[in-house]
């Protein structure tokens, strides 16, 4: 089982590093680029869990570790 | 008065907290050990500058979840003193002791320098033996210095008093140009309801002998020492290992 967590800047607070890639796109040349974003992505490995508890889990490792429900925001997907 | 520097793997300014308290202040200082859970009967807890644990994941996350935080967790629940300084109030608010988080500065670079700071209240144990508008300078080196929170508890410290420092230019104003990375409202510092927690990015520690620039630093720790000496805050780390 693997699971892949993307981790997002919430909605309203400031990215500075999503504004500077999003100025540096349209510097060379990608003026429809818009609302950049840069987050973090973490894949992991689940063993011995079916689907439910695999979703369960890394729930949990989300909300105490690997997120910052302050400042961030995620979604997860589960692959058997 | 009793004090402990925690250090963390990666903690850069534990020796220099501890130099200051030993040997300028002449106070009882001893070293935590991140791994220890024992506080040692110490009555205030500083979680020092640096980047514990590399600063990996986010800044604070992985040291909020080391052993002696737990006893940190605990002590400071109970209502005793605890200060973070840098890494320390990232720490801090990555535990949930303070409100809000620290994200990269505004403007993407590591900032170090002086800065200046108003004190907005002396309501506190960390700042009673300063005076209120007060403005201080102390030196600042940080990349994650950006306190951001949302508006109802933005609103919320404002109402309560519980933004302890702001950077401002030299004549005191609350400018965006006095503001070295981005926070909201200028926020520098902030205390806990309770105001027996505290964090901060500047670096008391570091502007506490003449010969370093500055002791407006000095302020802050005597602070501490008065307000413990009369009374107001006597407990100690008496908190049971591991709870």
């Amino acid at each position: 089982m693997r699971a892949r967590v993307y981790i997002t800047p919430k909605k309203g607070v400031l990215d500075p590093q999503g504004k500077a890639v999003e100025h540096s796109l349209h510097a060379l040349g990608f003026p429809e680029a818009h609302d950049v974003h840069l987050g973090k992505y973490v894949e992991l490995s689940l063993e011995g869990l079916d689907v439910s508890r695999a979703r369960e889990r890394t729930d949990a490792m989300c909300r105490q570790l690997l997120v910052n429900g302050v400042i961030e925001d995620y979604r997860f997907e589960i692959d058997e | 008065m009793r004090w402990g520097v925690v250090t963390f793997p990666g903690s850069n300014d534990d020796h220099d907290t501890q130099y200051v308290l030993e040997h300028v202040l002449g106070e009882d200082a001893v070293s935590l050990w991140h791994k220890d859970r024992d506080l040692q009967g110490v009555e205030c807890v500083v979680l020092p500058g640096g980047f514990s644990y590399g600063d990996y994941l986010r800044c604070g996350a992985m040291a909020r979840f080391s052993p002696i935080m737990e006893s940190v967790i605990a002590f400071a629940r109970a209502g005793g003193l605890v200060w973070g300084i840098c890494n320390g109030f990232q720490v801090l608010c990555e535990a949930g002791l303070l409100p809000g988080a620290l994200i990269r500065n505004r403007g993407l670079r590591f900032v170090c320098g002086q800065v200046h700071l108003r004190l907005e209240t002396t309501d506190t144990p960390f700042t009673g033996r300063c005076a209120r508008g007060e403005v201080l300078t102390l030196p600042i080196k940080h990349g994650e210095g950006c306190y951001v929170a949302d508006p109802v508890t933005l609103e919320r410290l404002e109402e309560n008093r519980q933004v302890v420092l702001r950077y401002v230019d030299a004549s005191g104003r609350a400018t965006a140009g006095a503001n070295p990375n981005g926070s909201l409202n200028n926020i520098a510092g902030v205390v806990n309801e309770q105001r027996n927690v505290f964090g901060l990015m500047p670096h008391p520690e570091h502007a506490s002998e003449k010969v370093l620039g500055g002791e407006d630093g000095l302020k802050l720790f005597r602070s501490v020492i008065a307000a413990h000496r009369e009374g107001g805050d006597r407990r100690t780390a008496a908190v049971a290992p591991g709870h």
